[in-house]
């Protein structure tokens, strides 16, 4: 946990995500809104895998469940040999502050914090000192190239600087998995790239396993496999979207 | 954690108006607060200075305070024979009969009447009190119509500066001295021969007889030297301790009515903190949801609203704290309820206060931000996260 960002190099470590006969469903005054009806899939380690579907399909709240932050109604979620359904409160939340890096359509940097102090922040619940936070964190700032906005509040950082910040507070903790919900979806085309390349090269250089929601093609064509939900059910995509599937390191 | 810390610093900052307005708010109550207890404590140091340790007075029974207090000639007399009082270097006993008359005095500008001590001395009083000093002018001689007065006495009462006249007791008096006996009640009294005042008053009797104790833990056996004439029907009080006793009543006073006031105030400021507070969450419920994805725990949330609510309450006490103390080059005037004479004090801040009013401004910014804070610490996290 405590490696410096870009140690690990291959995602040999990475564990597998198992979704199994997933159901969630959401409960609205008098009604219960079914959102996911028994999902089940797989993600093989050091996948880059993006989740299609209109709006309300239930892309969010399933990356929700196998990012640890929202809880299963029914079936199994299995993370290398971990099955989180069964993790408690404080259990899960280690889990997370482990295993996961999160990146949001908007940011969600914290507003009063420096672009270091953000990126330091997941690094408080290690046990690493001050000053280990601190090299790791600039050396993750330096991996997404702000080296040189460190100490700038995100009001004083552009949209794609603000997103790359957040990215390297998601590997900041050097994460096997990276969920991404809409990671490009407040950007322009450029930005939008930009972020994209770096997530590309997160996953093949680093063997990050990214789980990414999205709505825009240019951003599923990046992925190895593309799955779309439709009223809460996993579509089978078309098997001539699936590149590469085997072998994610050999994607160009 | 010195960055969660400084984030929930940083947040009270970014904030600067509505921070400073609930500061502002807890301010307020923690200078009522700071200057009830200031005011109680002035009043308390002044009394108990007035007394000198080694010092103790003799009384009638049952006294309470001065004026109640009579003590004729032969009884004088018999207490100054007492082998445990201290001899002077003319070998007579350091004791002094004094007399002690309350009369109405106009004020300085306003000429509204108030009431002044006087206190007719005998000729060791000076010895025995030796916070008296003279700062103008000269000690009365005995045997005249001449009296001092105390500084205080001297600048708010007509008649009462140097070399001004006073009519009291129907006779004319000159004041040709002027004494500062520092923070101690003696600094509101008028001084002059015991026995001029009690022809001018056709007093038969002493008021008190102040005596210096040989040793200075011989309050007991002098006591029991007295007690021991039945003939007398006296009290033997330490001076310090007598006079502190005067304190107490006005003094708690004071301090039940700063309390009661401080206490319905803080309720506003409580609700004033809880609404900066509720606003804060709200504010950031997108911010909680992000920490709590990230894997800081319930717990870390509540620290840090409660760290800031804390901060904000801390901010309020310094500076009421910080106003308050501006408040001891203030002197008070007051009636002393023990002598209904006129007293000078000043508000007199002590570490102890000090600390509990920025304790007393932690507590409310505690009690209005906690709930604020529980409620953030239990908000779901993608319930925050789509808040966002
Ligand atoms: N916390 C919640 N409480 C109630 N209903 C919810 C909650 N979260 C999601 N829903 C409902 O569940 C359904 C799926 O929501 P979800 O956010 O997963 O959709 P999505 O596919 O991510 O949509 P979008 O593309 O618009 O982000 C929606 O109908 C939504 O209103
Ligand atoms: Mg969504």
């Amino acid at each position: 946990m405590s490696a410096p960002v870009g140690q690990q190099g291959s995602g040999s470590g990475s564990p597998a995500i198992d979704i199994r006969a997933v159901s969630k469903s959401y409960v609205r005054g008098q009604q219960t809104v079914p959102v996911l009806k028994d999902v089940s899939f797989h993600i093989s380690p050091g996948e880059f895998v993006a989740l299609m579907g209109p709006s309300g399909s239930g892309k969010s709240t399933l990356l929700n469940l196998i990012a640890g932050i929202d809880h299963v109604d029914a079936g199994t979620i299995l993370v290398g040999d971990t099955d989180i359904t069964t993790l408690n409160e404080s259990a899960l939340a280690r889990w997370r502050s482990r295993s996961i890096g999160f990146i949001f359509q908007f940011y969600n940097l914290i507003p009063v914090l420096t672009a270091l102090e953000n990126v330091e922040l997941p690094l408080l619940l290690t046990p690493l000192s001050a000053r280990e936070r601190r090299e790791h964190a600039t050396a993750a700032l330096a991996l997404v190239g702000l080296a040189d906005r460190m100490d700038h509040r995100p009001s004083e950082l552009s949209g794609g600087q603000q997103q790359r910040t957040a990215i390297a507070r998601a590997i900041v903790t050097d994460p096997d998995i990276l969920v991404a919900d809409e990671p490009t979806g407040d950007l322009d085309r450029v930005s939008a790239g930009e972020i994209l390349d770096l997530m590309a090269g997160l996953n093949k250089s680093l063997g990050k396993t990214i789980v990414m929601v999205t709505h825009d093609p240019r951003a599923a064509e990046r992925a190895h496999l593309v799955r779309s939900l439709e009223k809460g059910l996993l579509i089978d995509s078309d098997p001539a979207d699936q590149k590469d599937h085997a072998d994610p390191a050999l994607h160009p | 954690m010195a960055l969660l810390a400084s984030y929930s610093l940083r947040n009270l900052l970014a904030r600067r108006m509505t921070t400073a307005l609930t500061a502002g708010g807890m301010a307020l109550v923690v200078f009522v607060f700071a200057a009830a207890l200031m005011l109680a404590e002035g009043l308390r140091s002044t009394l108990v200075q007035t007394g000198s340790s080694g010092n103790a007075l003799v009384l009638r029974k049952g006294s309470k305070s001065e004026i109640e207090s009579v003590v004729d000639r032969n009884a004088a007399a018999l207490v100054e024979t007492s082998a445990e009082i201290a001899k002077a270097g003319d070998g007579a006993a350091l004791a002094a009969r004094e007399v002690v008359v309350l009369i109405n005095l106009a004020k300085r500008g306003t000429g509204e009447a108030s009431n002044v001590l006087l206190r007719g001395i005998g000729e060791k009083s000076l010895a025995l009190r030796p916070q008296v000093r003279m700062v103008a002018g000269r000690m009365p001689r005995f045997g005249s119509s001449e009296i001092c007065a105390g500084e205080g006495v001297a600048r708010r009462f007509k008649g009462a500066g140097l070399g001004e006249t006073l009519r009291f007791g129907m006779r004319e008096w000159t004041v040709v001295g002027i004494f500062d006996a520092g923070a101690t009640g003696f600094s509101s009294e008028i001084w002059g021969d015991a026995d001029q005042f009690m022809s001018a008053f056709r007093r038969g009797a002493y008021t008190l007889v102040l005596v210096k104790l040989a040793r200075e833990d011989g309050l007991a056996a002098f006591r029991q030297s007295l007690e021991a004439d039945p003939r007398l029907q006296l009290d033997v009080k330490a001076e310090s301790a007598f006079y502190a006793e005067q304190s107490e009543m006005m003094a708690k006073f004071l301090r039940i009515l700063g309390m009661s006031l401080t206490a319905i105030f803080s309720i506003g400021a409580m609700i004033g903190a809880m609404i900066t507070m509720h606003a804060a969450v709200a504010g950031r419920t997108g911010e909680i949801g992000t920490l709590r994805a990230l894997g800081f725990p319930r717990r870390s949330i509540l620290w840090a609203f409660v760290l800031e609510a804390l901060l904000l309450g801390l901010l309020g006490g310094a500076v009421g704290l910080a106003a308050a103390s501006g408040l001891q080059f203030f002197t008070i005037s007051t009636m002393n309820f023990q002598t209904f004479a006129e007293l000078a004090f000043g508000f007199a801040l002590t570490p102890g206060i000090g600390l509990l009013s920025l304790g007393f401004g932690m507590g409310m910014g505690l009690l209005g931000g906690f709930i604020p804070a529980l409620r953030a610490a239990r908000i779901k996290i993608v319930d925050a996260l789509r808040a966002a």
